[in-house]
C-alpha cells in the first residue's frame, strides 16, 4: 500500500522533470524562454532600468542618433530618450497582450467546456456565436469594438480578447468532447460528483496542455494587435510610451531618423519571436503524437 | 456530397444572418443619435425627422433592423454624411483595390511558401529545413506594419526603386504594379510563412504514408514520388489554409493600406472610424463579414471537391 502511495506521489514529479528535460534539449525553445523572461523582467523593473522619464523632452536633442551622449538609442521628434520609452513601453505592450489573453481564457474556457460537456442546445448555439465572431476579420472586429468602446489600452485589450475567444472556445470544447467518455469522468458521474467538480477538478487539468500552448500563441498575437491598434490611434494614447504609438510617431521621420522606426519594431519582433519559439518548443514537448 | 454543401450553405446563411444583427446592434451602440450620424453636418430638424422616418428610427429596434436589412438587400447601405455619396458606391470603388492587393499577396505567398515548404519537408532535419523553419517563424513574428516601414525605407527612400505610397488604377498596369508590389509583398510575406509551415507539415505527413513507400518500392523516381503523389495530396491542405487566411489578409490590408495610402476598404475602415462616418463603417464591416463567410463556404466546397473521402462519404471527413 505504502509503495503504491509512494509511486502515485512520485509520478507527477517525474513527469514534470521529464518534460523539463525534454524542453531543455531544444536550444531554440530555451532561447525563446530566456527572451520571454527578459521581456517580463524589463516590464517589471522598467522604472528602475529607464535612465529618464519616458515623457521628459529635451528640445536641444531632437532626433539624435543612437550613441549620442546621454542617449544610448537616440531621441525622438520631441527629444525624448528612446531607450527609456522602449523600456517603459514594454509594460503597455505586455499588459495588453497578457490582459487580452487572460480575458479570453477566463471567458472562453468555461464556455467551451460547458458546450463540450453538455452538448444539447448549448453546443450548437455556442458554435454559431463563435462562427459569427470568426466571420469578422480580426482587425476589422478590433477596430469596430475600439470605435464603440473608445481608444485606450484596456479597451484595446477587450477588443483583442473578443477576437481571441472563439479559438479558446473551440480548443476547450474539442478537448472536453474527447475526455467526456473517459472512464475517470464516467466514474465521477456515477459517484454523484457535481458538474462543476467534474469539469474543473477532473477535466480541466487534463486539457491544460493545449490551452497553455494556445496561450503562448495568443499573447504575441495580442501584443502585435495592441501595437497595431496603438499605431492606428485606437489603443494606447500619446504621450504614453507604447511600441505601437512610437512607430506611428516615427513614420513621418523614417528618412531622416530611421532608428526612430527601427527600434520599436525590433522590440515587437524580438518579443513575439521569443514567445513563438517558446510556444513551439512547448508544443513539441507536450504533444503526445510528437512524443510517440 | 450535395447534402454536405447544402448543410454548409445553410450554416453560412445562419451565420450571416446573425452577423447582420451584430453589425446593426454594434453601430446602434455607438455614441450619439443615429439620425444625426446618418445625416450631413448640422442637419435641420426637418431633415432629422425625414431620416428617422426613412430608416424607421422612430420604431422599435426589431422593426429598425428589418428596415435596415431590407435596404441592405436592395443594395442601399445608406449615404455617407461626410462625402454625401452612397456607401454602396464607395464600397464598389474600393473593394476591387483591396481584392487586387490580397490576390497579389496570395500569389507572392504561394510563390515563396510552397517551394520552401517542399524543400524543408524533403530535406527534413537538414540545414535547409532548419533555416526555412526559423525564417518562417521570424516571418510570423515580424509585425507586417513595421515591415512596411522598413520596405519604404529600403526601396523607396534609400534605393528609390519603388514609390513610397499611392495607387494608380489598372488602366496603367505598369504603374499600378509598381505601386502595389511593395504593399503586396508586405502582406504576402507573413502569409508565405504560414503556407511554408503548412506545406512542410502536409508534405511530411504525405511522405510518411504507405502509398509513398509503395511508390518508392515500385522503383519510381524521387521526383515522381514527390511531384506526382506527395505534392498533390499536400496541396489540399494548403488550399484550405489559403482560404481560411483570407480574414487575416483583410486584417493585414487595413494597416497596409494605411501605411502605403492605398484607397481600399482597409483605409476606408480607419477613415470612417475617425470621421465618425458610421453608415460607411457599418457597410464596410457588413461587406467584409459577408465576403469572409462566402470565402469560407467556397473553401469548404473546394476542400470537399478535392478530398475524395468527402466526395464518397458525402460529409465532412
Amino acid at each position: 500500500m505504502s509503495s503504491i502511495a509512494a509511486t502515485a506521489t512520485v509520478a507527477p514529479a517525474r513527469r514534470g522533470s521529464r518534460l523539463r528535460r525534454r524542453f531543455a534539449r531544444r536550444p531554440v525553445a530555451v532561447v525563446g524562454l530566456v527572451g520571454v523572461c527578459i521581456v517580463v523582467l524589463v516590464a517589471l523593473f522598467a522604472p528602475l532600468i529607464a535612465p529618464y522619464s519616458p515623457n521628459a523632452s529635451d528640445y536641444h536633442a531632437i532626433l539624435k542618433p543612437p550613441g549620442t551622449s546621454g542617449h544610448l538609442l537616440g531621441t525622438d521628434d520631441v527629444g525624448r530618450d528612446l531607450f527609456s520609452r522602449l523600456v517603459v513601453g514594454t509594460r503597455a505592450s505586455l499588459t495588453a497582450g497578457v490582459l487580452a489573453t487572460v480575458l479570453a481564457v477566463v471567458v472562453a474556457v468555461p464556455l467551451g467546456m460547458i458546450a463540450g460537456y453538455y452538448r444539447g442546445w448549448v453546443d450548437p448555439v455556442l458554435s454559431r456565436i463563435t462562427d459569427v465572431v470568426l466571420s469578422f476579420p480580426f482587425l476589422i472586429l478590433a477596430v469596430g469594438l475600439a470605435a464603440i468602446l473608445g481608444p485606450s489600452l484596456v479597451n484595446a485589450a477587450i477588443a483583442l480578447a473578443v477576437a481571441q475567444v472563439p479559438m479558446f472556445v473551440r480548443i476547450a470544447r474539442g478537448e472536453v468532447l474527447s475526455l467526456r467518455e473517459q472512464e475517470y469522468v464516467q466514474a465521477a458521474v456515477v459517484n454523484g460528483a457535481p458538474t462543476r467538480v467534474i469539469l474543473f477538478r477532473h477535466m480541466l487539468p487534463n486539457i491544460l496542455s493545449p490551452l497553455v500552448v494556445q496561450v503562448t500563441v495568443a499573447i504575441p498575437a495580442a501584443i502585435i494587435g495592441a501595437a497595431v491598434l496603438s499605431f492606428l490611434g485606437l489603443g494606447v494614447q500619446p504621450p504614453t510610451a507604447a511600441w505601437g504609438t512610437m512607430l506611428s510617431e516615427a513614420q513621418q521621420y523614417v528618412s531622416q531618423a530611421p532608428w526612430f522606426a527601427l527600434l520599436p519594431g525590433l522590440a515587437i519582433a524580438l518579443t513575439t519571436l521569443s514567445f513563438n519559439l517558446f510556444g513551439d518548443g512547448l508544443r513539441d514537448v507536450l504533444d503526445v503524437r510528437m512524443r510517440s | 456530397m450535395k447534402w454536405y454543401i447544402a448543410r454548409r450553405a445553410g450554416a453560412s446563411l445562419l451565420t450571416l444572418f446573425i452577423a447582420t444583427i451584430v453589425v446593426f446592434i454594434g453601430v446602434r451602440a455607438l455614441p450619439g443619435d443615429p439620425a444625426i450620424a446618418l445625416s450631413a453636418e448640422n442637419p435641420s430638424p426637418k431633415v432629422i425627422q425625414a431620416i428617422r422616418h426613412e430608416y424607421a428610427l422612430d420604431k422599435p429596434l426589431p422593426v429598425q433592423y428589418l428596415a435596415w436589412l431590407d435596404h441592405a438587400l436592395h443594395g442601399n447601405l445608406g449615404t455617407s454624411p461626410k462625402t454625401g455619396l452612397p456607401v454602396a458606391q464607395t464600397l464598389a470603388e474600393r473593394i476591387p483595390i483591396t481584392l487586387e492587393l490580397t490576390v497579389l499577396a496570395m500569389i507572392i505567398a504561394v510563390a515563396i511558401g510552397l517551394p520552401v515548404g517542399i524543400l524543408a519537408a524533403v530535406k527534413r532535419g537538414s540545414l535547409a529545413d532548419y533555416l526555412a523553419s526559423t525564417t518562417a517563424l521570424a516571418g510570423l513574428s515580424v509585425p507586417h506594419f513595421w515591415l512596411g516601414i522598413l520596405f519604404i525605407l529600403a526601396f523607396a527612400v534609400d534605393l528609390q526603386w519603388l514609390p513610397a505610397s499611392g495607387f494608380v488604377p489598372l488602366t496603367d498596369p505598369t504603374a499600378n504594379l509598381t505601386h502595389m508590389i511593395m504593399p503586396a509583398a508586405v502582406l504576402g510575406i507573413g502569409l508565405a510563412a504560414v503556407v511554408m509551415r503548412q506545406m512542410r507539415s502536409a508534405m511530411l505527413e504525405s511522405l510518411g504514408a504507405d502509398y509513398i513507400r509503395t511508390a518508392r518500392a515500385k522503383g519510381m523516381s524521387e521526383g515522381t514520388v514527390i511531384g506526382m503523389h506527395a505534392l498533390r495530396n499536400s496541396l489540399i491542405t494548403v488550399v484550405t489554409v489559403l482560404g481560411l487566411q483570407l480574414g487575416v489578409l483583410i486584417s493585414g490590408a487595413v494597416i497596409t493600406e494605411q501605411i502605403f495610402v492605398i484607397p481600399g476598404i482597409g483605409k476606408l475602415t480607419i477613415d470612417s472610424v475617425f470621421s465618425r462616418d458610421y453608415p460607411t463603417l457599418q457597410g464596410v464591416i457588413l461587406i467584409t463579414a459577408t465576403g469572409y463567410i462566402l470565402a469560407n463556404l467556397l473553401t469548404d466546397v473546394a476542400y470537399s471537391l478535392l478530398n475524395p473521402r468527402i466526395r464518397v462519404s458525402g460529409g465532412a471527413a
